[in-house]
């Protein structure tokens, strides 16, 4: 393996410091880094360990009613604490449906938000790539790419993010908190990944340094959880990334929507937050009929990068699908195949 | 090799006979408690690590390595590569006989398909080695590589699978189809697919002066120590193997691969041991997969739904520098009794590692073609795919007109259709659905695979304590070896198996054979089953010869073995312990040898095949097209079952594997690179749990004379067949969609909402 140099910063300050120059990446339960650096796509000089710093694997529920989830939280803890399934089930939900169980139990809230994309052109350092090497090309384009984006894609990048999790963060407006050398700040997660462009190598807007210190579900996100689901079409029933997924989120008073959340996932190279679709939805009926429109208004503007036209109807099923499971309500359980078409069959025991 | 400490507790019931008990695997606590060595838990002091740098291109020549920048990281020790290697004894492109298949082991510059090794790095450690490997940066002169099944000329190969011939007649199929009441013609498509064994091809090997230590998985013990041998010029006795147990095979660690040569020669250059281990990629290309086919069947039925013609065209490839075809259309030689049969295949090169056998080879991706027609067939009548079938139901194999050696078919029809629930399946598609609104569909498949024979030898003795010993070189790639021949062999010398000392898996024990074609347990079997006879033989002769003996005069024929003691026959009540008998004779053991091998007569005269029928239920969400498989019953008949547990172990993963076929598998090659660009766990789909299905196995009572004394037909591979299939049709009779491209993707059921 190529040398690096490996360090385990005591305090938040010092990580930063640490992981500030050049060749420096954060090392959190590396289920995605580690796999990078054997395959030989990252090539580090430095790991900057971020695992033993202290006070980030907190959920705690701050004064204004939010809540904040510190960025060492394991997904599968996020997902197993009941309180925070009870308030925000779909999040819960996607948590679940992400992976297998050995990589939940190890993988981190920041790590999640930060995975890299699957594109296999990007894991595979023979082909060209831009977001892997600058203006080297794109082999995908016009490779094999049916998994790929059918929204916001540009010339030079057709690429995915995969995460789940991020899926209904997005929908419930969530908020990231960064350190950074300029101190701490935070955007929303809508902010926080780029579209490709012309520099698909740049996919957050975060600077060298740059760590991720929690996520925070404002005080609205609640709102929603009497009526929201996730949901994730895949090629196995478990342990695969999504074709296509929803999130969608109902607040529904007096027989109408009075707001609606919806996100797509699989489909781009951010989680995909519909606002248009949200907005069709916003003082009607929870009916089928609206469900189709708001799923129209979701895939306005998408488009196949390849062979993948199908995903673009594929999602707007799922939209429709996602709101009606939505309007029916969550379920007092999280289903044992969660986020899945077939989450309501018996049997099963698990995924 | 350290003594493997065998386990048969839980104790076993037994009603006097080792054959028939569902024993637990002997190895099991050695496997979970991580005991069990396998190949590359192996460390011989001294040792080094070698890892192989692999071409990224699929065509072409390596114009350039960077050795210097390889040697010069830290405890990097050597780095092999074509001008850079110890010399093989023989030219590893010359196929000494027609089971030596062609590697890549440095031999020129030359890349015939992506993944090909070009390089090894031998390093103090793995990681410096993998560091050494990334290093060497390759420069190549690429030419366009052929790809995929249309890549260029095709042609009629000589031979497919193992020296089949590539055409088949009977009858005259033309006429049939013209003179057919209904007709279909229908062209289905499998992908390439890798075996994906969980332990990944490895070897330690060890040079001490000109004797060859080696450890590593194979199937075939002596078939490698005799290519081993041969590339490296040395005497069979000079050379030891050990492969205790293998992280499964499925047909790819059948012969020595390239990378366990290059193993043996790094270690012979640096003149240290050496291990080099595959990593999952590099299992994508030198070590053999399963073809892709494209296949045409043309089927013709009389008014009454009797098959009038059954044509079965395959097209597959082979790589541009070896030839393995994949048998696909010969699956239609025994099922359906058609007046008149054709199979064809032909081929395309392309630049792949060249397909090797991959459990079911032929059988597997013919079925699911055949199976998908048959049900096509059957709608087209409008006859249920399970009286269809009957109605065709062949008596006597049809492209031979030989009778069965024996063929519970029937029985498994009923049985596994009763156990399902078949009578209440409707005939349309898209009829049935679940409370949830979800499709549901049933689809059957009928399953066959020849009962094969090789030849294997045993040797037997019996110790002056009573005890028993039964050598083989066998092998135990998962399936149970340890404790399934172990079971033949505690009966063939009347002795409780834990009075049995089971010797296996090593190269200087008597040739099993090798472990493929669902043929182990059949020809090492009767091989231990005779040595057993014959030493439980010289025993009696000892004992009826010899006046002191109360055996004296019962004659070699007139004695049983039983717990230790032989009876005679004629009066229980006189008998002798083997002790008894070995103690007055002054001997410490006695041991003699027996052979197992297919008996000829009986082939010519039978034709020999295990049956199945599987049923599967399949659920589709009507608008997503996601799939899921939620039930499925497989019911075959195999011959004697030895280990029921083992048997109904090895039908699950058929099955699992068949639902994988229709369903996951499938290797995605860019075809502008010949690149497999899914080489990988997570993105080479295989069913995970939540995948499978509660499933159920009926082993149908079948006693079949003829295959071999024990009455054995092989359950390795034949549950594949028709599950691959039920699953496709089950997925037609849910949706209304039949998608003959393979697996079934969400796009092709998005069609209809
Ligand atoms: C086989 C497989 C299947 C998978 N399937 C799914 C799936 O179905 N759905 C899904 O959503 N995910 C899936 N994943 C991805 C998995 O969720 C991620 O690998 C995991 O969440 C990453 O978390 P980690 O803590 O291991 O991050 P790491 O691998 O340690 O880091 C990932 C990236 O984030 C950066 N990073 C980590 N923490 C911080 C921080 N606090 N601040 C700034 N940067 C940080 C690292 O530098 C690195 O670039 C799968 C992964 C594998 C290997
Ligand atoms: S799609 Fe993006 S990640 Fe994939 S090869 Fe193209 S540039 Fe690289």
């Amino acid at each position: 393996m190529k040398q690096f140099d490996y360090v385990r910063p005591a305090t938040v300050t010092e990580a930063v410091a640490a992981a500030a120059q050049p060749g420096a990446v954060f090392l959190a339960a590396g289920t995605n880094l580690l796999d990078l650096m054997k395959g030989g796509v990252s090539r580090p000089d430095r790991l900057v360990d971020v695992t033993h710093l202290d006070g980030l694997d907190r959920i705690e529920t701050l004064a204004d009613g939010s809540l904040r989830i510190g960025a060492l939280v394991r997904n599968a803890d996020l997902a197993h604490d009941a309180e925070f399934a009870r308030s925000y089930p779909a999040v819960a939900e996607a948590l679940l449906s992400g992976a297998s169980a050995q990589l939940r139990n190890a993988a981190t809230v920041g790590g999640n938000l930060l995975q890299r994309t699957r594109c296999a052109y990007f894991y595979d350092t023979a082909s060209r790539c831009n977001k892997r090497e600058p203006g080297s090309g794109c082999d995908a384009r016009d490779g094999e790419n049916r998994g790929h984006a059918v929204l916001g894609w540009s010339e030079s990048c057709i690429a995915t993010h995969p995460s789940d999790f991020c899926v209904p963060l997005v929908a419930l407006d969530a908020v990231v908190e960064i350190e950074g050398r300029g101190g701490r700040r935070e955007i929303a997660l809508d902010e926080l990944h780029r579209l490709p462009g012309e520099a698909p190598e740049r996919e957050t807007v975060l600077e060298p340094g740059d760590l991720i210190v929690a996520v925070r579900l404002p005080t609205a996100a609640r709102g929603f959880a009497a009526h929201a689901r996730y949901l994730k079409v895949r090629e196995r029933t478990s342990y695969a990334f999504a074709v296509v997924s929803a999130a969608a989120a109902l607040r529904i008073e007096n027989g109408k929507v009075a707001q609606a959340r919806l996100a797509l996932g699989g489909v781009a190279a951010k989680p995909w937050r519909a606002r248009a679709a949200e907005d069709v939805l916003r003082g009607v009926a929870p009916t089928a009929d609206a469900f189709q429109e708001a799923a129209r208004r979701a895939l306005e503007g998408a488009k196949p990068s390849g062979d993948n036209a199908f995903k673009i109807e594929l999602a707007r099923r799922i939209v429709v699908r996602a709101l009606t499971l939505a309007a029916a309500g969550t379920p007092a359980r999280i289903p044992a195949l969660p986020a899945s078409p077939f989450a309501s069959t018996s049997g099963a025991i698990h995924a | 090799m350290p003594e493997l400490t065998l386990t048969s507790a839980p104790a076993h019931i037994r009603h006097g006979s080792n054959i028939g008990q569902p024993l637990t695997r002997r190895d099991g606590i050695l496997k979970v408690t991580g005991q069990a060595t396998y190949a590359a838990d192996n460390h011989p002091p001294g040792m080094l690590f070698a890892v192989m740098a692999t071409s990224s291109i699929a065509r072409g020549r390596v114009v350039s390595l960077d050795v210097a920048a390889a040697k010069r990281h830290p405890r990097v020790v050597d780095v092999m590569t074509p001008d850079h290697k110890p010399q093989l004894a023989i030219d590893p492109e010359l196929k000494t006989n027609p089971f030596v298949f062609r590697m890549e082991v440095l031999q020129s510059n030359e890349v015939r398909y992506a993944n090909q090794p070009i390089a090894v790095v031998i390093a103090e450690t793995q990681e410096a080695a993998t560091e050494g490997a990334a290093l060497l940066a390759p420069r190549y002169e690429t030419l366009p590589p052929l790809v995929g099944l249309d890549a260029g000329e095709s042609y009629m190969p000589p031979v497919v699978g193992v020296g089949n011939p590539t055409e088949n007649h009977l009858g005259d199929v033309e006429a049939g189809l013209a003179a057919a009441d209904k007709q279909i013609d229908a062209i289905y498509e499998t992908p390439p697919q890798y075996h994906n064994a969980m332990e990944p091809h490895a070897i330690v090997a060890h040079w001490d002066g000109d004797r060859l230590q080696i450890d590593m998985p194979t199937q075939g013990l002596m078939l490698s120590l005799a290519r081993v041998a041969e590339l490296f010029g040395i005497a069979h006795k000079k050379i030891h193997i050990r492969s205790p147990f293998l992280g499964g095979g499925f047909g790819s660690k059948g012969f020595l691969a390239g990378p366990q040569t290059l193993g043996i020669m790094a270690a012979k250059l640096v003149g240290r041991p050496v291990k080099l281990v595959l990593r999952r990629e590099q299992m994508y290309g030198p070590v053999g997969h399963r073809a892709p086919t494209r296949q045409r069947l043309r089927i013709g039925t009389d008014g009454e739904g009797r098959l009038t013609a059954l044509d079965h065209h395959a097209r597959t490839v082979s790589s541009t520098f070896d030839d393995f075809y994949e048998p696909a259309a010969d699956a239609s030689h025994t099922l359906y009794a058609a007046p008149a049969i054709r199979t064809s295949h032909d081929a395309v090169r392309v630049n792949t590692g060249t397909p090797l056998f991959m459990r079911a080879p032929g059988e597997a991706t013919g079925s699911i073609a055949l199976e998908s027609a048959i049900d096509e067939m059957a709608w087209a009548c409008g006859l249920d795919p399970l009286a269809f079938r009957l109605k065709n139901y062949a008596e006597v194999e049809p492209m031979t007109g030989r009778p069965f050696s024996s063929k519970a078919l029937r029985a498994c029809y009923e049985q596994g259709a009763a156990r399902f629930g078949w009578a209440k399946r409707p005939l349309q598609p898209r009829q049935m659905r679940d409370d949830a609104g979800l499709l549901v569909g049933w689809g059957m498949g009928t399953a066959t695979f020849p009962a094969l024979m090789f030849q294997a030898e045993a040797r037997a003795a019996i110790r002056r304590d009573g005890s028993g010993v039964m050598e083989i070189g066998a092998h135990d790639m998962g399936q149970g070896a340890w404790t399934a021949l172990a079971q033949i062999a505690a009966d063939s010398v009347g002795l409780d198996i834990d009075r049995l000392d089971f010797k296996s898996g090593t190269s200087d024990l008597p040739d099993a054979g090798i472990a493929g074609g669902s043929a182990h347990t059949a020809t090492a079997g009767a091989a231990i089953h005779s040595a057993g006879a014959a030493v439980i033989g010289k025993l009696a002769d000892l004992a009826t010869s010899d006046e002191r003996s109360p055996l004296f005069g019962a004659g070699n024929a007139g004695v049983i073995a039983r717990e230790g003691r032989l009876i005679r026959r004629d009066d229980e009540s006189r008998s002798e312990s083997y002790a008894e008998i070995l103690a007055r004779a002054g001997v410490a053991e006695i041991e003699a040898r027996g052979t197992g091998a297919a008996n000829p007569a009986a082939m010519e005269q039978y034709a020999m095949h295990a049956h199945g029928a599987v049923f599967a239920e399949v659920k589709v969400d009507p608008e997503l097209g996601q799939i899921r498989v939620t039930r499925m019953v497989g019911a075959f008949a195999a011959g004697r079952i030895v280990n029921p547990r083992m048997v109904q172990s090895q039908l699950f993963g058929g099955m699992i594997w068949g639902l994988s076929f229709a369903l996951h598998e499938a290797a995605i090659t860019d075809q502008r690179t010949g690149r497999i660009m899914n080489a990988n766990l997570g993105e080479y789909h295989i069913p995970v749990n939540a995948d499978v299905p509660p499933l159920d196995v009926i082993t149908v009572e079948e006693h079949d004379p003829h295959v071999n004394a024990l009455g054995i037909k092989g359950v390795g591979e034949i549950g594949i067949t028709g599950s691959a299939g039920a699953v496709a049709n089950a997925v037609w009779h849910a949706t209304g969609v039949r998608v003959r491209k393979f697996p079934i993707r969400i796009e092709e059921l998005l069609t209809q909402g």
